[in-house]
């Protein structure tokens, strides 16, 4: 489970040479195994890999492993020499952007110049000699302050939440209305063969909270019995199942476990409560048909229609729906039933966008591009459609939360409130050509 | 003004005007100069001149400023030794100061300063803090003991840290738990044969209630723990699996595999009928399919497990096939890998779907991806019968798409589909030659020669096709030359009379013109073979060739199940064992699944078994590098071996026998201390003649002589009950228990065959691969009559320790290749290490004080015996009826003290201390050795003995 080395490095890319090279903006050395010099295998690694397109996210020199992640231009990289918990380090280095983020706004080169000092000081105390600790933004934000502590005993006492139980919340929050605000968001993910057949689609729901409670309540949350049952397994008395349930740290697995109840103490502010996913074959709630004809050296035709098969009192708003055309295509001409289609060259994809579509209802777009007489070479790979909409007032499982207990010793009363939404996922749909 | 000013200044005379500054009277200034130099050090400026000043600023009450000194010092102390000495003052004090943040914040300091002097005036400070009132500091101590012990590992175990941090672990706050639960496995790790963890019902009972309470990293910490523990009983297997079960949905992809690994482990115990092993294994799946909507990286580390975990227990995956549908916008690495578990779980069921993915996937832009998947479904075609015709209709489908790699890679497949099913698909054969011209990669090229060679008779222009490969044969690989060599060997067999002069060009090319060994060698074989005896050479280089089995690739058992153990770390991503990457973990002890409940019972799980052959994980197929890769080029396989690719390239295995394995094992006599070098040369004299000498090397005369001596001996020595070895289903119908003894100084492996299918078994003969012992078969394996259908015949086979020596994985690791008419099957057990204690194993008293006051400590290894209810004298005459030899006895304050002495058959002496407390059924076991590698098993033969 131990890294050595976490290092922040930024790619910094030579536009007249056309070369690239690294530099590192931050280290922090948990152990002395490595020696710090190692990163330059690194790079010559990444490069190396990058140019032979078999991008890794281990790689290896003599005994030195190097596990990194990207985000926007910079890599976060940590090494080790033994034997370590690769999951811990990769799970880890996503909290350390979740953390860096939640400080700096944005986690990029400026930011971490702006605030080197803070960022030390949370390298120091998120991991100790390879060790992750305490990981929780919120509550790193009670002591690790942006402005540098002037040391007044009373301010820079260890928050107990630190090292107690309930590590993800302190105590003393107060607000003046107490409310919860929970929203039930559910997103298909539909994978749709070329010739229409549905190979796989699954929906991934997520339960998130905005907490706005005084004190420590206890909170219990009631859903329908269709979902408990469901929650259960119990395959008899419902055409749902749940393949799986993550909760957030703060509910209590193993009372879930033995009498599928749902209690905790939230977090305070935003968090996700819980996630599920089902496996289940729902119909594409929106469905496209499309002919896309090439016609070499001289153009390409494309015919989309697009079905809402979902209840006809709902609507889903946003929709919008990318086809992809041939990378040297010119000339775009459209005509659409509803909505407006736009040509986003950059992307090689015809956007059409649909404010809102109402369930039942059958819409149409057709385009015309022009091919250079001159064929492209260069083989090109073939992306699917890909589909994305919000349908609100609406899930597909059916989950209904029935009530929410919030229980505080100081008795206040607080309402909660609820929201539904469904949404697409990873939505793609495999064109012919 | 943010801090990015700092990093500005860069004149010159800057670290003197930084000096100036940092000895200001103002804060504000100092803290500013210090913020520059912390800058500086960040860009990778020098600033260690600057030592002295920083740390005057230590002593501020400016938390920022005094974590801004704290970090320059751990930059630079190693590179200042003498001057890191005035910092210990400072951090005395601020371990006791009333600020706990301070106090942790210096704990936590000190332990990362790695100066030797230093560590000595911290265990002071550090004694206090680990038992701070305040539990952010306790934790933070924690780690601090593991620190220190990285430094200096003698002076924590002098100072008693580590009992205090064992104590830790029953700590009210579950923060403080989890990180001296993660400092104590991290010590462990350096020290494998201490029992530092000690983990029993109660500790572990501790563990799985601060697992509840703790942080998500905490959680990781005690569930890598627990999966090294190893329960007593199916029962408490069972009820830490239950404990462990809620954390599989944890949010936490890391969290989520750690269960999975302890599941993985302790399901091994639980009973196969048990209604409990059934639910657990339906727990699995959901979760292991969540993983896949991780972050990319995660979703990789994920896959690689996957694919260990569909090989071990493929009943889990095994309804899940369409989660593994690549993804348009999936990395390449996560693209490749979900391929790799596609044609694992690929069967009768779903072949229809994943052969539509596939060929999907082939049309694709990505190269590597579209050979992957050209490949892949060469390999359904091989693994599910069913389909082979339409997998072949697919390939040829793709090989007229005339994409140059991906009709290179459709050969080479459909070279294996010919293989596996011979004289059904050769109608392919003229569209194949029609791209003869644009095969340029030597894989490819060879397997088209391969082909036009093995079916020449049925395409008419053979000898012009070979004959046009053949005017460049010097610029082709090897690879490319030999194949075409047996090619035109096997045409010219076929059709002699066109043919004659191509055969003599290419045996003329190959013995006269080439200079590489191989080609040569294999050059003149044909040639001798043709001129002196052509019908010999027809049934030799055409004879039939055993089918290939259906699949390939997977990870032989045994390091399948180490990897198991490592489920989530690097080892299970590289799918290599720690000690092959890991500097210094060649003594560390394998890990191992804990003993399969119900030993009697077949390795297969039996709903496996039902669901047909074709799902049944069958007998693996030695890959490139494996050792058991040599075994098939030594003499069992045909001589037109057409795999070329099995070079007898030994990866792991080669490695360590460089890497001083060897030595330490051989070293005893060979180079090593007088006392030791005596026990060989001596011991025929000293020993009666009626125990005979010991049979270790060459030992063939030796042996018969013991046979005729051995009688008189005490015959106490422990034989296993014997189990099965290789299954039937795995070895077309052929069926091997079998067990070890060592009978009168004679090693045996007493085996039983069983013919299982429906023909008549001839022909048998053994052999084994390189061992660490130099074990080898001392005769052939006497099966004389054929082995009817249903009939088991029992065998006991000599063994010599005179075979070629090789350091296994684990030590007493033994793979074996047994013949017969049908084909070659493969195997590994495990023999026990008492097998090799000789008889003249008892060292004289005054050798055996020296010798173990020159054994370094380090070479210690302490064990338990538990539950053994024998006096000391009993145990003494039953360890020796296994050449275990009690030396002295001596009994101190109620404990018999027993020093006892054991040489094995390559002269490496070990000597053991046991402990016997009167009224105590657990016996203390030291033992010491030159070669610690061979402690652990050692103790398993005391513990087989003993409980026997």
């Amino acid at each position: 489970m131990i890294n050595d080395y976490i290092f922040i490095l930024k790619a910094v890319c030579h536009t007249l040479t056309q070369t690239s090279s690294h530099q590192v903006l931050i280290c922090r050395n948990y152990k002395g195994d490595v020696d710090m010099s190692e990163i330059d295998h690194f790079f010559t690694l990444l490069m190396q890999q990058e140019e032979e397109g078999l991008l890794c996210p281990v790689m290896s020199h003599g005994n030195v492993h190097f596990l990194w992640i990207k985000h926007s231009n910079l890599y976060l990289v940590a090494t080790t020499n033994k034997n370590s918990n690769a999951s811990l380090v990769y799970s880890f280095l996503y909290k350390l952007v979740e953390v860096f983020t939640e400080y700096f706004k944005e986690l990029e080169e400026e930011s971490i110049q702006d605030n080197f000092v803070v960022v030390y000081e949370l390298l120091d105390e998120l991991m100790d000699f390879g060790f992750p600790q305490t990981t929780d933004s919120k509550i790193l934000q009670e002591y690790i302050t942006q402005q540098g502590n002037k040391l007044e005993v009373a301010k820079t006492k260890v928050p107990t939440t630190v090292t107690n139980a309930v590590s993800w919340r302190s105590e003393g929050i107060r607000y003046k209305k107490n409310e919860v605000f929970i929203d039930v968001i559910e997103s298909i993910n539909v994978l749709v063969n070329a010739n229409g057949s549905v190979m796989s689609s699954d929906i991934v729901g997520s339960i998130k909270l905005k907490t706005m409670l005084s004190g420590m309540p206890e909170l219990r949350l009631g859903l329908n019995d269709r979902m408990l049952f469901a929650l259960t397994g119990d395959k008899g008395k419902t055409t749902v199942t749940m393949e799986d349930v993550k909760f957030h740290q703060c509910v209590r697995l193993s009372r879930f476990e033995s009498d599928r109840t749902i209690s905790f103490i939230p977090p305070d502010g935003e968090s996700e409560l819980m996630s599920y996913r089902i496996n289940t074959h729902v119909k594409p709630l929106i469905w496209i048909e499309s002919v896309i004809e090439k016609f070499s050296h001289s153009r390409v035709e494309i015919m989309v229609k697009a079905k809402g098969q979902f209840k006809k009192q709902s609507v889903a708003n946003n929709v919008e729906i990318r086809v992809p055309v041939p990378s040297d295509a010119d000339s775009p001409k459209f005509k659409t039933s509803t909505g407006h289609a736009k040509y986003v060259p950059e992307k090689n994809l015809v956007v059409w966008s649909i404010k809102s579509f109402p369930g039942g209802k059958e819409l149409l777009m057709r385009a015309h591009f022009c091919l250079p007489s001159v064929e492209n070479h260069e083989t090109e790979g073939r992306p699917p459609i890909t589909v994305k909409f919000e349908i609100p007032y609406f899930t597909v499982s059916g989950i209904q939360v029935r009530y929410m207990k919030i229980i505080e010793k100081s008795g206040y009363q607080a309402l909660p409130w609820v929201r539904y939404i469904t949404q697409s996922g990873d939505y793609q749909l495999r064109t012919n050509t | 003004m943010t801090d990015s000013k700092y990093f500005t200044t860069t004149k010159k005379g800057e670290i003197f005007e930084l000096k100036a500054e940092l000895n200001s009277d103002k804060k504000e200034k100092k803290k500013e100069a210090v913020k520059k130099v912390i800058a500086s050090m960040t860009v990778g400026k020098d600033v260690s001149a600057l030592f002295p000043d920083v740390v005057n600023c230590m002593q501020t009450d400016n938390l920022e400023l005094k974590k801004l000194v704290y970090l320059y010092l751990m930059n630079y102390a190693k590179s200042q030794p003498d001057m890191a000495i005035m910092a210990v003052n400072t951090f005395v004090k601020d371990c006791e100061d009333l600020n706990p943040l301070i106090r942790a914040l210096a704990v936590r300091t000190m332990g990362c300063i790695r100066v030797d002097k230093i560590t000595e005036y911290l265990c002071e400070p550090l004694r206090k803090c680990l038992k701070d009132e305040d539990p952010y500091v306790r934790k933070t101590a924690a780690v601090c003991v593991a620190k220190l012990h990285d430094i200096n590992a003698q002076l924590v175990e002098d100072q008693g840290f580590l009992d205090t941090l064992k104590d830790l672990i029953s700590d009210s706050n579950p923060m403080v738990v989890a990180n001296a639960v993660a400092a104590l496995s991290e010590i462990a790790e350096s020290h494998p044969n201490s029992n530092l963890l000690d983990l029993n019902p109660q500790t572990i009972n501790k563990l799985l209630t601060a697992l509840n309470e703790c942080t998500e990293w905490g959680q990781i910490f005690i569930l890598d723990c627990l999966a090294s523990y190893l329960p007593r009983d199916d029962r408490e297997s069972q009820s830490i699996c239950e404990r462990v079960t809620p954390r599989l949905s944890h949010a936490n992809s890391a969290v989520v595999l750690s269960a999975v690994k302890v599941l993985m482990k302790f399901m091994e115990m639980l009973p196969k009928d048990l209604d409990y092993y059934g639910t657990l294994l339906k727990k699995l799946a959901p979760p292991l399919v969540t993983l896949l909507s991780a972050e990319p990286e995660l979703q990789y580390v994920a896959l690689r497990n996957i694919n260990l975990i569909v090989q071990k227990r493929p009943e889990i995956l095994k309804h899940e096939m369409k989660v593994f549908f690549v993804k348009y916008n999936d990395p390449i690495y996560v693209k490749l890998e979900k391929l790799d578990i596609m044609i694992r779980l690929a069967s009768q069921a779903n072949i229809a779907q994943v052969l539509a993915e596939l060929k999907e996937y082939a049309t694709e832009v990505d190269v590597d991806f579209v050979r992957k998947a050209v490949r892949a479904i060469g390999r359904c075609a091989i693994k599910v019968e069913q389909s082979a015709e339409r997998c072949v209709s697919t390939l040829l489908d793709l090989i007229q798409t005339k994409v140059n790699y991906v009709v290179q890679e459709a050969i080479v497949v459909i070279k294996d589909i010919f293989r596996k099913y011979p004289n059904k698909y050769e109608s392919v054969i003229a569209t194949l030659c029609e791209n003869l011209d644009s095969l340029d990669e030597p894989e490819a090229r060879a397997a088209m020669i391969w082909i036009v060679g093995e079916y020449a008779e049925r395409i008419d222009n053979a000898d012009e096709l070979l004959e046009s490969f053949l005017e460049g044969f010097h610029d082709e690989s090897t690879q490319v030359q030999l194949q075409l060599l047996t090619a035109i060997v096997k045409l010219f067999l076929k059709k002699p009379t066109e043919t004659q002069e191509l055969v003599q060009q290419v045996l003329s090319l190959a013995t006269q013109d080439s200079d590489n060994p191989d080609l040569r060698d294999r050059g003149y074989i044909y040639w001798r073979l043709l001129s002196t005896d052509p019908v010999a050479a027809k049934e030799v280089v055409l004879a039939e060739k055993p089918l290939i089995s259906e699949e390939t690739d997977l990870i032989e058992p045994t390091l399948l199940e180490e990897l198991i153990c490592h489920i989530g770390t690097l080892a299970s991503v590289y799918h290599k064992p720690p000690s092959a990457f890991v500097e210094g973990s060649r003594g560390v002890q394998h890990k191992r699944l804990p003993p399969r409940a119900g030993s009697g019972e077949s390795t297969e799980s039996p709903d496996v078994g039902q669901s047909g052959p074709s799902e049944a994980p069958p007998a693996v197929i030695p890959s490139q590098g494996d050792l058991l890769g040599d075994l098939l080029n030594l003499d069992l396989a045909p001589p037109t071996a057409t795999v070329p690719s099995v070079q007898p390239s030994m990866q792991m295995g080669a490695m360590d026998l460089l890497g001083g394995g060897l030595d330490s094992l051989l070293g005893g006599d060979i180079g090593g201390s007088p006392s030791m070098g005596a026990g060989l040369g001596a011991a025929p004299a000293a020993m009666p003649a009626s125990l005979g000498s010991a049979p270790a090397v060459g030992g063939g005369l030796g042996d018969l002589f013991d046979l005729g001596g051995g009688v008189g001996m005490p015959t106490g020595s422990y034989v296993a009950p014997k189990t099965v070895w290789l299954l039937a289903m795995k070895a077309k119908g052929l069926e091997i228990s079998g067990t070890f003894a060592r009978r009168g100084g004679i090693i045996q492996m007493d085996l039983s065959l069983t013919n299982k299918a429906m023909s008549v078994m001839t022909d048998f003969a053994i052999q084994f691969n390189r061992n660490s012992f130099g074990l080898a078969p001392a005769g052939p394996l006497q099966v004389l009559t054929p082995l009817s259908p249903n009939q088991t015949i029992d065998v006991s086979l000599p063994l010599s320790t005179s075979g070629p020596v090789m350091k296994m994985e684990p030590l007493n690791n033994l793979q074996v290749a047994v013949k017969n008419n049908i084909d070659v099957f493969y195997f590994s057990c495990q023999y026990p290490l008492s097998l090799l204690f000789v008889e003249d194993g008892k060292m004289d008293r005054q050798v055996f004080l020296a010798t173990w006051k020159d054994i370094p400590n380090d070479n210690e290894a302490q064990f338990q015996i538990k539950d053994i209810h024998l006096n000391s004298d009993v145990a003494s005459n039953k360890l020796q009826g296994s050449n275990i030899f009690t030396i002295a006895k001596r009994t101190v304050e109620g404990q018999d003290m027993l020093y006892q002495s054991v040489k094995l058959t390559n002269g490496i002496w070990v000597l053991a201390e046991m402990r016997i407390q009167t009224g105590n059924p657990n016996y203390t076991l030291s033992i010491k050795c030159r070669a610690p590698e061979v402690c652990p098993f050692v103790y398993q033969c005391y513990e087989l003995v003993l409980k026997n």
